[in-house]
């Protein structure tokens, strides 16, 4: 009897050591990444990296600034299409909707959020690039955008309906009409919750290259306003990283770096702020 | 309060950002990764002459190029593989005027190579060439490849070919070549800038064919001549059609090109594989920009043309530097005519 | 504007009893159809998107019909287009990493839900998350970088030596290929797995563990025998998601796969999947059968990633009922 017992034990402690090996590996890719980067990317990111336009191909030096700025410009304009769309839906599932209505666009939502995004390209390749015979930031953005709306549409509508109804029905109480009971009260108690979305939502976007090659496309040089072919710090990270060029591998590590850097920055930052905050409700 | 005031000075940031990259006159183009680096460089330059224009190239391929410029999401297009009848027409068709060839500069396919302990430059004839693409030979050591190579030691590996996996001039030239030399290639696969290739793995442009052979042992793959250049990658001969053996470099080339010019046609596509000629290598090609006959924009025509005939006449001395041979003579003369027609 | 004797506001699009007009001032109905606007738009958007994919896939449906899922080749120049191989490169690579990742992340969840306290827990599943949010172009990068000697000097050399006659392992070794893609995408897979796993386990009623302890079973015996059954179908749904989002993955998997639309038994040969192939000849694909057959294979991509999504959500849904209900 002691026998079986014993072995029994030893398994499951055996089990239970890999599980928790398991973990651990998992986590530690996290660092494994980081460090690599850190390592081959780190000495790369000077000055010249940060301010610089890319030099002629095959030349040593240059950098990516118009890398950089680009995928800015993509990313403030992504969120100022797909935050308003995602929020203010959201706003009217959470306040407003019946429930076969608030069940209709719930899906769609859902729908677009399974798209791949390479089918997303596609699909503003067709809408916004060939109409107007131009590759610009603006289709970038779209894609973008798009991407953007699902998060941040069904997480507004969870933190909304996360607002005790003390809330809802104090303003009530005291005259307040519906939507500035919204703006007023219900928005801002939720706010923590939204933001991290949006922030979330953001973080998404910013690696995402699939989206970008049929519709920013690419530019060696600064893109003037808004309707001009952009780079991007996804696309020129895939382009130089594949090339038989030593110095264009550097400047790719250089890129991933600061992208992930960035990625990362934003994705504690919003978990933080919601920590902080409001729990975010178990769906 | 504090919310709005810092989404407002994020939206303002972001449109400083937007005035601050306003740099004046941008010219998009898309197309052939085979001259990349020399138009690379003559962008370069030619925004450092002419600072309030930019020509934003996009290597994407000789196939995107068409389709691009067929569609018009950019102002011209790069090809080394010309466009064929059924491409001119449905540009004609789509855009209402005729699309313009012009010749840039003249460009070697070569057979590149990674042989682990192999550095010496091999002799490639056509049949071993064909062979090998065809899958038909696979491994390094077989007698069609070490026959021409005797004191190199050739192992006994398989051979690991890369071809591309996108539309590619590069690829017309180097089917377009082995449809010359082989019977079987010419029936069984064809030319084309995208074919079904028998055996191999595809990379996309010439950068990443390169980058893909620098890095697998026991692997050949075609890509223009600076590209192996660049990046110190061992390239072979090959025999031509007198049965010399002749690397690609500048006086091959020319040489290739030299007959060409008393027969170019009024459009320029013309084909310059396998040419006659002792010193001549063998799969050598122009390659073209790809421009509308007829542009409404005025300030982008101006540019166009202006860049099209500062190429033709001083943009011609960066070319050798890089590896590709002048335009001969002749044909520039020719250009410059048709360059005045262009509206 | 306050009247002078305060009315109860109308609880949302029932009618009250003041008028249209006395609504419209007070900004409630404006409110509604505004953000009823914007909803609005995102279901259309969607149905355009789908629109739009059909529409623009209507030539090779009519040309080649249903055998477009049947045929293995891929030929621009004679316009022969077939979806076999990239439906097989897709599932694939897929299938490898999710042999890969599931075990390995299920192991991990078991470990996150069920034995480590839970700010050890909490600090785990925090960096879990900052996995998931690594973009694939830097898996891609790190695939080309790291996987592809690593392949192509450990792994090919441990497989091939010793079990070189079984089909799978067959050939020679290109660095790229199913493989190498299947290692790159279980990577990705692992936090998915990992975060909603660990949900599911979290949300199985403690009853049924206790019992199982009561009852003299060892705690891993209680959690694989009682615990994980139980949270079964949701762990499921875990699986389809990570397929779900393994399809579409583009990326990672173009930078390694090898780009050769074939069917090989060998693990070792490379092939091609569809979001790789759309996002490398799409922009130049010349002649509308040509552009639309890709528009096709996109069309089928995104149908089998809402199949999955669709599964996946309803398993996990079903799961995390059956817990509160059992607690109930």
């Amino acid at each position: 009897m002691n026998a079986r017992l014993g072995w029994r034990k030893f398994v499951s402690n055996l089990m239970l050591t890999l599980t928790g090996v398991c973990a651990f590996v998992s986590v530690l890719i996290l660092f494994f990444i980081l460090g690599y980067l850190l390592f081959n990317g780190g000495t790369s990111i000077n000055w010249a990296f940060f301010t610089q336009l890319p030099k002629p191909v095959g030349e040593v030096g240059g950098g990516m600034a118009n890398a950089i700025v680009g995928s800015a410009k993509l990313l403030l304009a992504a969120s100022l299409f797909g935050v308003p769309f995602g929020f203010l839906g959201g706003i009217y599932l959470a306040e407003f909707s019946g429930p076969k209505t608030a069940s209709v666009v719930r899906y769609a939502a859902d729908l677009l959020n399974g798209v791949p995004s390479i089918v997303i390209g596609i699909f503003a390749f067709s809408l916004v690039v060939l109409p107007f015979k131009q590759f610009s930031t603006l289709a970038g953005s779209f894609a973008l955008g798009l991407m953007m709306i699902p998060i941040t549409l069904r997480s507004t509508e969870e933190f909304l309906n996360a607002v005790p109804s003390v809330l809802r029905e104090g303003a009530m109480a005291l005259g307040a009409s519906k939507w500035k009971t919204i703006a007023t009260v219900i928005v801002p108690a939720a706010y923590r919750g939204i933001l991290t979305a949006i922030l979330l939502a953001l973080a998404r976007v910013a690696g995402e290259t699939a989206p970008l090659l049929f519709t920013a496309l690419g530019n060696r040089f600064w893109s003037p306003g808004w309707g001009q072919p952009t780079a991007s710090l996804p696309v020129v990270i895939y382009n130089y990283a594949q090339s038989p060029y030593e110095d264009w591998h550097r400047q790719a590590w250089a890129a991933g770096l600061v992208l992930l850097g960035f990625i990362l920055i934003v994705n504690i930052l919003a978990r933080t702020i919601l920590s902080r905050g409001i729990a975010a409700p178990r769906s | 309060m504090k919310r709005t005031a810092l989404l407002l000075a994020v939206v303002l940031f972001g449109c400083s950002l937007a005035v601050l990259a306003q740099s004046g006159l941008l010219i998009n183009g898309a197309g052939a990764t085979f001259p990349y680096p020399i138009y690379s460089k003559w962008f370069d330059v030619y925004h450092q002459k002419n600072s309030s224009i930019n020509f934003n190239y996009q290597s994407l391929g000789s196939g995107a190029g068409i389709r691009q410029i067929i569609e018009g999401t950019v102002d011209f297009g790069a090809t080394d593989g010309p466009m064929n009848d059924e491409q001119l027409k449905a540009f004609q068709d789509k855009r209402g005027t005729q699309i313009l060839h012009f010749p840039t500069v003249l460009g070697a396919d070569v057979p590149t190579y990674n042989i682990p302990g192999v550095s010496a430059s091999l002799n490639f004839t056509p049949e071993a060439l064909a062979g090998i693409f065809l899958g038909k030979i696979t491994k390094w050591n077989d007698p069609a490849i070490t026959g021409p190579n005797k004191g190199v030691n050739l192992p006994a590996n398989d051979i690991i070919v890369v071809h591309r996996s996108d539309g590619s001039g590069t690829t017309y030239i180097w089917t377009d070549y082995l449809s010359k030399v082989s019977e079987e290639w010419k029936n069984k696969v064809g030319k084309g800038t995208s074919v079904n290739w028998p055996v191999g793995l595809g990379a996309k442009g010439n950068e990443l064919v390169s980058g893909m052979v620098k890095g697998t042992p026991n692997s050949i793959g075609y890509v223009e001549l600076i590209y192996a250049a660049q990046n110190n990658i061992p390239y072979g001969t090959v025999k031509n059609s007198e049965g010399s053996f002749v690397k690609a470099d500048l006086a091959s080339v020319s040489a290739a090109a030299a007959g060409a010019s008393k027969d170019m046609p009024a459009d320029f596509r013309v084909s310059i594989t396998n040419a006659p000629g002792k010193t001549a290598y063998p799969i050598s090609s122009f390659t073209w920009l790809l421009v509308p006959e007829k542009i409404q924009d005025a300030k982008k025509r101006d540019a166009l043309k202006g860049f099209v005939k500062w190429m033709l006449t001083e943009g011609q001395g960066y070319a050798e530097a890089l590896s590709y041979a002048k335009l001969p003579k002749e044909v520039i003369a020719r250009e410059l005519k048709v360059v005045d027609s262009i509206q | 504007m306050a009247t002078a004797t305060p009315t109860l506001p109308s609880a949302g699009p029932v009618a009250g009893s003041r008028s249209f007009i006395s609504k419209l001032r007070e900004g409630d109905e404006i409110a509604r159809l505004v953000t009823f606007l914007f909803a609005a738009s995102v279901v259309l958007i969607t149905v355009l998107l789908v629109y739009e994919l059909w529409i623009n896939s209507a030539l090779p449906r009519h040309k080649f019909g249903l055998h477009f899922f049947v045929t293995e080749v891929w030929d621009p120049v004679m316009d022969q287009f077939g979806a076999l191989p990239f439906i097989y490169g897709t599932v694939v690579t897929s299938a490898v990493a999710l042999c890969l990742a599931v075990p390995l992340g299920i192991g991990a969840a078991i470990f996150l839900a069920e034995l480590a306290p839970p700010r050890v827990s909490d600090t785990l599943e925090f960096f879990i998350d900052l996995l998931a949010a690594v973009p694939s172009v830097i898996y891609g990068v790190l695939g080309v970088f790291i996987v592809v000697p690593l392949m192509r000097q450990v792994i090919y050399p441990a497989l091939n030596k010793p079990f070189g006659f079984l089909p799978i392992f067959k050939g020679p070794s290109y660095g790229v290929g199913f493989l190498t893609a299947g290692i790159v995408l279980a990577i990705m897979l692992i936090p998915y797995i990992i975060s909603v796993s660990r949900e599911v386990l979290l949300s199985v009623p403690r009853d049924q563990r206790e019992a199982a302890l009561a009852l003299g079973a060892t705690r891993w015996e209680s959690t694989w025998k009682v615990v994980v059954p139980f949270a079964k179908t949701g762990i499921m749904g875990s699986v389809f998601l990570a397929l779900a989002r393994a399809l579409g993955e583009t990326m990672a998997v173009t930078m390694v796969i090898g780009n050769t639309p074939q069917i090989a038994a060998s693990l070792f040969a490379p092939g091609y999947s569809i979001a790789a192939v759309i996002a490398n000849e799409f922009t130049e694909a010349t002649g509308e059968l040509y552009t639309q057959s890709l528009i096709a294979l996109g069309l089928v991509l995104f149908l089998l990633t809402f199949v999955l999504n669709g599964l996946a959500r309803l398993l996990i849904i079903v799961t995390t009922q059956k817990g509160s209900k059992v607690r109930a």
